[in-house]
């Protein structure tokens, strides 16, 4: 089970920056060629980051690069680059509807087909940060097979609402709500916006906790020593991995036995309590993520 | 029979006792302020000075320091020729002896350290004799062994009393412990303060006494207090050192290190100051407290003394002015002297007690030899210190560097100079993965078993120059500009001029 806890921004026209952002373990790397990179940039930034996905090892961390609207001069020239030095997902941002995520499908399938890659290799990840988003957000989670996850970009989603942000976030409990449901009805991630105050710690652990608890597959990170505080917190209790071992013990047993019931103690057991299981190991580090 | 001044009839000899000297009067109550001078010229003419003689300094106002440059100056004046300088280190602000090599006042210099544009001019070929380059150890050995004779000691300090009595850590311009001085206060034919501020005697505690002083000179300013240190070492904020850092401290924490009673140094540099706080979350978690922290003692050490994380601090040269203020009022704080410190030549001293130091490098080679002093040009821009003394001395010895520096790799096939031998080296920490000494095979099966990220130096290497390609190496010519002295006096390698450098 692939975990995604945390994603690791990377403004993609700083070269030692996009050489070494795996060596913090973050579940996924995230080059930006879109709002921290100035215009003036955009060409070299989409170049340097063409080059890294190339040349560059990154010891198996998945590869996301955040790409210019297609309603800008650099977003289908950004598809062509990054699909073809092999990219494992593009996220779009500024999604207000399923029409923007099915326009960057077609670029991309068009790429794949030019680079010769296998057709659906790369997926797709959409950045919802507007209110029109929000309320489509139920149509944009099941827009492509290729999207793997939704994320909620909140300073622009504020700025659309005429608030602000604030420490307890009361002003994006709606929108990150509905978008996590719109990901588990889609049966997809849902991945919380950036805490952009990199000292305050205790902040921004108040906040990941909270993101966790509404059900979100982890977090937007634009600091490295912000990945391990997300680990720590996504991490399962000692007596939350004892059972979900047991639970995997009794699956694996029911399977050798060619027994299509599973039973703990005595119960029956789903198949959610089993997938359930797989994913606390996953988080625990106990099974390959 | 003799008769002495009282009028005591004496023998001119007793059985044990061959030759019988008879009073001849008491001694005179030495005045207050006989050592004292009105100008350090005076001072001058009182201890002597002349060609050829070996003059010695310490290096505890760092950036900050001014006595070099003024006594130098002052004996240039005087048309003194042919010195040996003999400093405990010298550093950028040294740049005016440039001009009194090529007068002639200067004649060889015997150093841990050089940097800035003196450091540069040497590189070149200035000097026709090599500098010498030492440890902190090894100076401390060689001034106690006689192989340098300090003629005279001009030791700069914040506050001394008239008679001598002095220390590092009173004053204006305080620093801390003034350990690297205490072996030159000892050693010295004559011993000349320069101090800032007279205060009443007596000053305590006297680390350097009145029974070693020759003169004093009240100057204006010995230091300026913005280089001879920041309040307080900040703990670095880059992720890359802090990464580092974290995975040295889990490699010493595997290896089975943190346990009651432990000891530890950390050198200079972001990284290996940051272990400070990884082990101090160890210590937290598991309940231990380390026996002493020894070296170079910053803000950081201060904390775990003052949180009792730790027993004693023993500091040769306090890094921080936090440090420099807990010496002087925390009782566990403890002042030591170079000798004491590093000297292999003695009967013992503090280094080989230590269990782990965490030491920074600027080249690694897949030998783990260590290179501190020359930059990735050949020319020379560090120090020494007391980098090989530690690492013979103590049980593990881990060496931190990134694996690139801008784009150069930090690892070769061979470092341009060796100060530290690899076989002292146990562990190579970087930013990619851990490099294990081949002669510590069960140290690697227990960091493997610990999960941590163990690789060969010559993956480390691969690694590194499949970013950068392979560096052309420094091309130098004939000229041999410093010998490297290994802590024995030994001599462990030589510095050639960089082509291209000859003016």
């Amino acid at each position: 089970m692939k975990l995604r806890r945390s994603m690791l921004y990377v403004p993609g026209n700083a070269p030692a920056m996009l050489r070494d952002a795996h060596i913090y373990s973050p579940d996924s790397v995230m080059f930006d060629l879109e709002d921290s990179v100035s215009p003036r940039e955009k060409d070299a930034a989409r170049h340097l980051v063409f080059q890294a996905l190339k040349h560059y090892d990154y010891a198996g961390v998945e590869r996301i690069v955040r790409i210019n609207g297609l309603d800008t001069p650099y977003g289908l020239e950004d598809i062509a680059a990054v699909v073809c030095g092999g990219v494992d997902a593009v996220r779009l941002p500024k999604t207000d509807g399923p029409e923007d995520i099915l326009a960057v499908e077609q670029a991309v399938a068009a790429a794949e087909r030019r680079f010769g890659r296998p057709t659906g290799s790369v997926k797709l990840i959409a950045a919802i940060e507007s209110a029109r988003g929000i309320l489509a957000v139920r149509d944009i989670a099941v827009a492509s097979p290729r999207l793997i996850a939704i994320a909620i970009g909140a300073e622009d989603f504020v700025t659309d609402m005429h608030t602000s942000r604030s420490p307890d976030g009361v002003e994006l409990l709606t929108a990150r709500s509905m978008l996590v449901m719109a990901a588990r009805a889609a049966g997809i991630m849902a991945i919380d916006t950036v805490f952009s105050s990199v000292d305050d710690e205790e902040g921004f652990q108040r906040e990941v906790r909270l993101a966790k608890q509404l059900g979100f597959d982890g977090k937007s990170v634009i600091h490295p020593s912000q990945i391990a505080m997300v680990h720590a917190i996504y991490a399962p209790t000692t007596e939350e991995v004892a059972k979900a071992r047991r639970v995997i013990a009794a699956a694996a047993d029911a399977e050798a036995k060619g027994s299509g019931v599973i039973a703990l103690d005595g119960k029956m057991i789903d198949k959610p309590i089993v997938e359930r299981a797989m994913r606390v190991l996953a988080l625990a580090g106990e099974v390959d993520a | 029979m003799n008769t002495n001044s009282i009028g005591r009839e004496l023998p001119g000899s007793v059985p044990g006792y061959d030759s019988i000297i008879g009073f001849e009067g008491p001694t005179t109550r030495r005045r207050a302020d006989a050592k004292l001078y009105a100008s350090l010229d005076k001072a001058l003419d009182a201890v002597g000075v002349r060609n050829g003689m070996t003059i010695s300094f310490h290096h505890h106002f760092r950036e900050g320091d001014r006595v070099v440059n003024m006594v130098i100056e002052a004996l240039a004046r005087r048309g003194v020729r042919d010195l040996v300088l003999a400093p405990s280190s010298l550093t950028t602000i040294h740049a005016p002896l440039i001009e009194r090599i090529k007068g002639g006042t200067i004649r060889t210099i015997r150093t841990s350290g050089l940097r800035g544009p003196l450091a540069d001019a040497i590189s070149a070929g200035l000097m026709d004799e090599p500098v010498l380059i030492h440890s902190h150890g090894g100076r401390a050995r060689a001034i106690d062994a006689g192989e340098i004779t300090v003629d005279i000691a001009f030791l700069g300090v914040p506050s001394c009393d008239e008679r001598g009595n002095a220390n590092g850590s009173s004053g204006a311009s305080a620093f801390g412990s003034i350990g690297y001085a205490m072996v030159d206060a000892r050693n010295a034919k004559k011993v000349v303060l320069l101090t800032e501020e007279l205060v009443p005697y007596p000053l305590t505690p006297a680390s350097i006494r009145q029974d070693q002083v020759d003169a004093i000179v009240k100057v204006d300013s010995v230091g300026d207090p913005a280089g001879i240190g920041k309040g307080a070492t900040r703990m670095t904020r880059d992720p890359r050192e802090l990464l580092i850092a974290q995975t040295a401290a889990r490699a010493i924490a595997a290896a089975g290190i943190v346990q009651d009673g432990f000891s530890m140094q950390t050198g200079s540099g972001g990284a290996s100051l940051a272990v400070v706080r990884f082990l101090r979350e160890l210590m937290l978690a598991r309940g231990v407290k380390a026996s002493f922290a020894l070296g170079g003692i910053t803000s950081q050490l201060v904390r775990l003394l003052e949180e009792g994380l730790v027993g004693t601090l023993l500091d040769v040269q306090s890094f921080d002015l936090d440090a420099a203020r807990s010496i002087a009022a925390n009782p566990g704080h403890r002042e030591i002297d170079a000798s004491y410190y590093a000297n292999p030549g003695r009967k013992g001293c503090a280094v080989d007690a230590l269990d782990v130091v965490i030491l920074s490098a600027m080249e690694v080679d897949l030998d783990l030899n260590v290179n501190v002093i020359t930059g990735s040009d050949g020319i020379i821009r560090g120090a020494s210190g007391g980098h090989c003394d530690t690492a013979a001395g103590a049980g593990l010895t881990v060496v931190v560097e990134p694996l690139l520096r801008g784009r150069i790799p930090t690892m070769m096939d061979r470092v341009t100079t060796i100060i530290t031998p690899g076989e002292s080296v146990d562990l190579l920490v970087t930013d990619r993965g851990i490099a294990v000494n081949p002669l510590r095979p069960e140290l690697r099966d227990t960091l493997l078993r610990a999960g941590l990220p163990v690789r060969e130096t010559a993956e480390l290497k691969r690694l590194a120059e499949s970013y950068t390609g392979v560096p052309r190496p420094i091309e130098f010519d004939d000229r041999i500009v410093a010998l490297v002295e290994y802590r024995d006096g030994t001599i462990i390698d030589t510095i050639r001029r960089p082509k291209g450098l000859a003016r």
